[in-house]
């Protein structure tokens, strides 16, 4: 977001503050400046047409690819690769836009995914569960619906918690709750199951298409990946979001400018939380089970892996670390062995944060500017000898 | 306004202690030897805690570091201890062995990878996340899957006499015997010695300690090995107590964050305060309400953080 965009987002949604950042905070990443450059500014009215015309070849032919995927791959890729990277990456988007655009680092990301994924197993018909618990058997069309929205107020709530507080205490909070969920549905057997969860928790079959099928359950969750990911691109450029954006660089700023922080906050939270409840539902039709396991620490990072992987500067970061992370988990036992997943992955994660923190984007925007620079400097050379 | 407000304070009180005291008169009057043993068990497993969350507390407290590697760190000294202890069959070895190889893990972590990112709050946290990973994977190669346990004396592990409850395993007793003497230990090296001073000193206001001459990166890495070692010392104590098997990093890990997210960050009496709340919580929720015990610690932690965003006894960072 450069300061020109800044000042005009302000100027329209704050009655016409004169407001200019400090030079040494305006954009000066490379990334930045060239998504600033990518993305025009909208106003309502103008948005459909400029979204007409950003579209470039490069989409056209991404989205053909994802469109016709299934028709050339196998089942297994279709199925194992395809759709359960679209559902992690929906899920990981949802810590993207909180941690990417709001600032907030949430670790309870699969918490959220899991109570919609126990909502749906709870209210719909799933097998019969140890300890008493039974799922009320509800048709799908109910008991999604309560899943997710149970989930939103989930996530409402660790936001209403983790708010009061900041930066790396948000990440120890959201992981407190995370692991508070899995050790409560560990321990309780009345309502969730205990040990072994909810089994044969299958996707329905819905006017003749088994969303349980490889290639159905693939155009679910690519609908919903895509839903997911265009509703995030515009809402990042409505108002809420370019609102959002501030908080993230200066909330005491925002708060000066009579925006409710926290309230802002708190509705991110919310946004994320129907994102990661979708992704949560898709999760639990495709395992076709839900377990503590599916909650636990170790899935909860690899959402943060997952993003951190593809980088948080743009919502196709989480898609693209969820492609890398399901072809690792599936492809370890080639490189090292199959129980050996978790070193590599945490090895690549590690390497990543260290020497990449924009993920893989921001070497992409890395590799891409060096080459331009590159360019520009041979032309400036030439017409000098010449 | 004033007056509202201590009327919401009153009415907060009495709305938190009037269950707790019917509570304690309650299982007081239906079975006071479970309520004693379960009291006796709360505050010993505060005191493992306390052990694990005051490294945890210490380092955040100086260098602001969220080191969520401080469960892998309390299990490899707890691997650690077990091999020195198995080799020379002597347990004190095995915590001396335990404090030393973690102390040292967490001294090679400051100076090689620590130091060149300070101030990156968010950035070193996913590096500790990444080490915890690698860490966990790694020692599950090595140890494999099974449970380890020690070898102590004969003469703390047995049973002693005690009020109400008759017999109590005496190595518990020791465990809050020790937490107490680190804590009076840690209390006397940060006010009575010289680092320990720096150390508070960093904590208040790191620029003005660097700006007055003192090596900022050396009582770094003390700090650090201080905060690592607790941890693997923590592991041995831990380990005998319960025992050592690949998941207790995440357990210990989530027992550190709680207790300082309720104690306040960067403060070891903070760290003593939440760790008696939280294991007072855990013990009573496990014998009296089994299947919703994690809840208690929850609803401690929400209250906490509703009421007191910094902890108990938690100051804002400066």
């Amino acid at each position: 977001m450069s300061a020109a965009q800044w000042r005009r987002a302000m100027n329209s949604s704050a009655g016409g503050n004169a407001w200019a950042r400090p030079a040494g905070a305006s954009a000066s990443s490379p990334a930045v400046v060239a998504r600033a450059a990518s993305t025009p500014p909208v106003g309502a009215s103008v948005a459909f047409g400029e979204a007409i015309r950003a579209i470039r070849f490069r989409h056209v032919v991404i989205l053909l690819a994802v469109l016709i995927y299934p028709w050339v791959a196998t089942p297994f890729f279709v199925y194992q690769i395809g759709g359960q990277a679209l559902a992690l990456g929906l899920i990981a988007l949802s810590l993207t836009f909180l941690g990417g655009y709001g600032g907030m680092v949430s670790l309870a990301q699969m918490a959220t995914a899991g109570v919609a994924g126990y909502m749906v197993a709870i209210f719909g018909i799933a097998g019969e569960a140890q300890g008493g618990a039974s799922s009320l058997g509800w048709p799908w069309w109910i008991a999604v619906p309560i899943g997710i929205a149970i989930a939103t107020l989930f996530a409402t709530f660790v936001g209403w918690l983790s708010v009061r507080t900041e930066g790396i205490y948000t990440i120890m909070i959201t992981l407190a709750i995370g692991v508070s969920f899995y050790y409560l549905v560990q321990q309780n057997y009345s309502i969730f199951g205990g040990h072994e969860g909810f089994n044969e928790v299958h996707a329905p079959t819905v006017l003749g298409a088994n969303f349980s099928h490889a290639i159905p359950y693939y155009y679910l969750a690519l609908f919903w990946a895509l839903t997911g990911y265009f509703f995030i691109k515009y809402l990042l450029r409505a108002p809420f979001g370019v609102a959002l954006q501030g908080v993230r660089e200066n909330a005491r700023r925002m708060n000066a400018l009579g925006f409710d922080v926290t309230a802002h906050r708190i509705a991110a939270y919310s946004i994320a939380g129907v994102l990661a409840g979708i992704g949560g539902v898709l999760m639990v039709w495709y395992n076709g089970r839900i377990s503590p396991g599916t909650v636990g620490t170790g899935p909860m990072l690899d959402i943060l892996i997952i993003a951190v992987l593809g980088g948080m500067r743009h919502p196709i970061g989480p898609f693209i670390g969820a492609i890398l992370f399901v072809l690792v988990q599936n492809f370890a036992i080639d490189i090292i062995a199959r129980e050996r997943f978790n070193l590599v992955i945490g090895v690549v994660f590690l390497s990543i944060v260290l020497f990449s923190p924009d993920g893989l984007l921001g070497l992409w925007g890395y590799v891409r500017t060096r080459f331009q620079a590159g360019g520009v400097q041979l032309k400036l050379k030439g017409r000098s000898v010449g | 306004m004033n007056s509202s407000a201590s009327f919401w304070r009153w009415f907060w009180v009495v709305v938190i202690a009037v269950p707790i005291a019917v509570f304690i008169v309650w299982a007081n009057i239906t079975n006071p030897r479970q309520f004693v043993s379960t009291l006796l068990n709360g505050v010993t497993l505060a005191a493992l805690y306390f052990l694990v969350a005051s490294g945890f507390t210490l380092v955040f407290g100086l260098m602001r570091n969220v080191n969520l590697a401080h469960g892998s760190l309390y299990l490899f000294g707890a691997y650690m201890g077990w091999v020195v202890g198995d080799a020379t069959e002597n347990w004190f070895l095995a915590i001396a062995a335990g404090f030393a190889s973690a102390a040292l893990v967490g001294f090679l972590l400051q100076i090689s990878v620590f130091r060149f990112m300070q101030g990156q709050e968010l950035r070193q946290t996913m590096v500790t996340i990444g080490i915890s990973i690698v860490l966990a994977d790694l020692m599950l190669w090595w140890f494999g899957g099974e449970i380890y346990s020690f070898d102590p004396p004969r003469a703390i592990f047995k049973s002693m006499p005690m009020l109400v409850v008759n017999k109590y395993p005496t190595y518990r007793v020791v465990v809050l015997g020790i937490a107490i003497v680190i804590g009076l230990v840690l209390w006397w090296f940060l006010n009575r010695t010289k680092v320990g001073m720096m150390i508070r000193a960093g904590v208040d206001d790191r620029n003005m300690l660097a700006a007055s001459g003192v090596n900022v990166q050396r009582v770094f890495a003390i700090t650090f090995a201080i905060g690592a070692g607790l941890a693997g010392f923590a592991g041995v104590i831990g380990g005998t107590a319960l025992s050592i098997s690949p998941g207790e990093d995440t357990r210990y890990l989530m027992a550190s964050l709680v207790v300082v997210i309720v104690g306040g960050m960067g403060s070891i009496p903070g760290a003593a305060v939440g760790a008696l709340l939280i294991g007072l919580a855990e013990q009573f929720g496990l014998a009296y309400a089994p299947t919703y015990g994690v809840v208690f610690t929850f609803v401690i932690m929400v209250l906490v953080l509703a009421f007191r965003p910094t902890g108990i006894l938690g100051r804002r960072a400066a």
